[in-house]
């Protein structure tokens, strides 16, 4: 069993993250140590808030380097949620801080066509519709998540995108990118449909299929 | 459909037309029972916190949202903002307010301005005078600088609560309906998505208060707490059948 560190930068509602892969039965710990992160072999990084209160909270407690060591070179499965996975991009229009720059995405306000006035930030129940089959088995349709955030993730791939949600536009909901994955929702909020996510990314972090550990 | 889960001295309680409190279980158990109902929001209301002028408790509010897969919404002696950003850093969706607003209508306005309209629910309690005539409820010896209910809920909306919860406190605990002439009052005044509470019985009342005013989501209390004529403690929510057939009736 993997053990799942889940990075305290300072940012988030660690509580539930953790509660619902106990829930899920996976092992989680705490740590905003950067050598916990050098040991890591599956990290989560949570968030809600301002990008560069993030990038601040990570500079802060040296995570920076670490985690970007873990993910890039040891390949690391990372998972973020909300602002963890806005900052994997390049920079956010939220603010000046860079961001980690691990894909060749940015992250933009949420703007809406002429005259759709509806309310920001997203906040509430969506509808999702994946095309990643690892983190979103059994959820590729029908799937609904709890979203609340007035910046969104804008990929330069299209294969980086995972899954989309319509909120006035298109929005990606989720990225992948090899080793890395992201929410812009809350699993940790979203019941049955966040469970069932997460124990995919559990899942997905097995070396071999439990019938071969008897 | 929002379960209201009441909180005194620590516990779980119900009232009946906001008194005689009776102990319904512990609360993180009934969140997890939620969780597993797969409740898709959830109010926890602090009963006592401004009648004894506390703030809210907390440590059991993190213990709370640590426990619910879904989103939650706190109020109960919340007076500054300041108590605002603590719940929202403990994983509290949305902050309800009515006592604090009473003393201070600028509060809704600071912790709005703060944290985004979305964050704040304005909690607009209200009885019925002797005479038949609905006004805005208190617990405590603050009273609304505004009696009527929808006056009051204008106002609070003017200040930047970004969501109103209208309960019927004649109603509450009783399950004898919602106050459907009270939601007609409401229908179409407000900018904002309106909650109703207070009543909420069979699929019948829920209907019936969906028809009466536009309204976001209902509010329940007594009934997803008890089951049957002698009031046991049973936790339940609704089917997706039932939910389902809810969606369909709008105005």
């Amino acid at each position: 069993m993997t053990m799942i560190t889940v990075v305290d930068y300072g940012l988030g509602n660690l509580g539930s993250v953790l509660n619902m892969f106990r829930k899920i039965g996976a092992e989680a710990r705490l740590s905003e140590k950067p050598e916990d992160i050098d040991r890591a072999t599956a990290l989560v990084l949570p968030g809600v808030g301002h990008f560069d209160e993030g990038m601040r909270g990570l500079r802060e407690r040296k995570l920076v380097e670490p985690l970007g060591i873990a993910v890039r070179e040891r390949k690391v499965p990372m998972l973020g949620i909300c602002l963890g996975m806005q900052l994997f991009a390049r920079g956010s229009e939220e603010g000046r801080e860079p961001g980690l720059g691990w894909i060749d995405a940015d992250v933009k306000k949420l703007v809406f066509p002429e005259g759709d006035r509806r309310p920001i930030p997203h906040m509430g129940w969506n509808d999702v519709v994946a095309t990643e089959h690892t983190l979103f088995r059994g959820l590729e349709r029908g799937a609904r998540f709890y979203f609340v955030h007035s910046y969104h993730v804008v990929c330069e791939q299209a294969e980086d995108v995972a899954a989309t949600c319509s909120y006035g536009i298109d929005v990606t909901a989720a990225v992948r990118h090899e080793n890395l994955m992201g929410t812009q929702f809350h699993p940790e909020k979203s019941h049955r449909f966040g469970m069932k996510l997460l124990g995919n990314f559990v899942s997905s972090l097995s070396p071999e299929p439990a019938s071969a550990r008897a | 459909m929002i379960p209201i889960l009441l909180l005194k001295d620590g516990g779980l309680v119900k009232t009946t037309k906001f008194a005689s409190p009776k102990y319904v279980g512990d609360i993180t158990n009934v969140v997890r029972i939620f969780n597993e109902k797969e409740v898709d929001e959830l109010m926890v209301l602090d009963i006592e916190a401004s009648a004894q002028r506390r703030p809210p408790n907390f440590e059991l509010i993190r213990r709370i949202a640590g426990e619910a897969f879904m989103p939650l919404s706190y109020g109960g002696g919340v007076r500054s903002v300041g108590d605002a950003q603590r719940l929202l850093k403990l994983g509290v969706e949305k902050v309800a307010l009515k006592t604090g607003a009473f003393e201070r209508p600028s509060l809704v306005r600071e912790i709005s301005d703060a944290f985004g309209a979305q964050c704040v629910v304005g909690v607009v309690d209200v009885k019925k005078s002797f005479w038949g005539k609905y006004e805005v409820h208190s617990h405590t010896r603050d009273s609304a600088p505004e009696p009527s209910p929808v006056r009051w809920a204008e106002r609070l909306v003017r200040e930047g609560a970004g969501e109103i919860l209208v309960q019927a406190v004649h109603r509450d605990g009783t399950m004898s309906g919602f106050d459907l002439d009270l939601l007609r009052m409401f229908d179409g005044k407000l900018s904002v998505p309106l909650i109703a509470a207070g009543g909420a019985s069979d699929l019948q009342s829920m209907r019936a208060a969906l028809g009466a005013c536009r309204l976001s989501a209902l509010g329940v209390g007594a009934r997803f707490v008890y089951h049957g004529p002698h009031r046991a403690v049973l936790v339940s929510y609704l089917s997706a059948a039932d939910l389902d057939s809810l969606q369909r009736v709008t105005r």
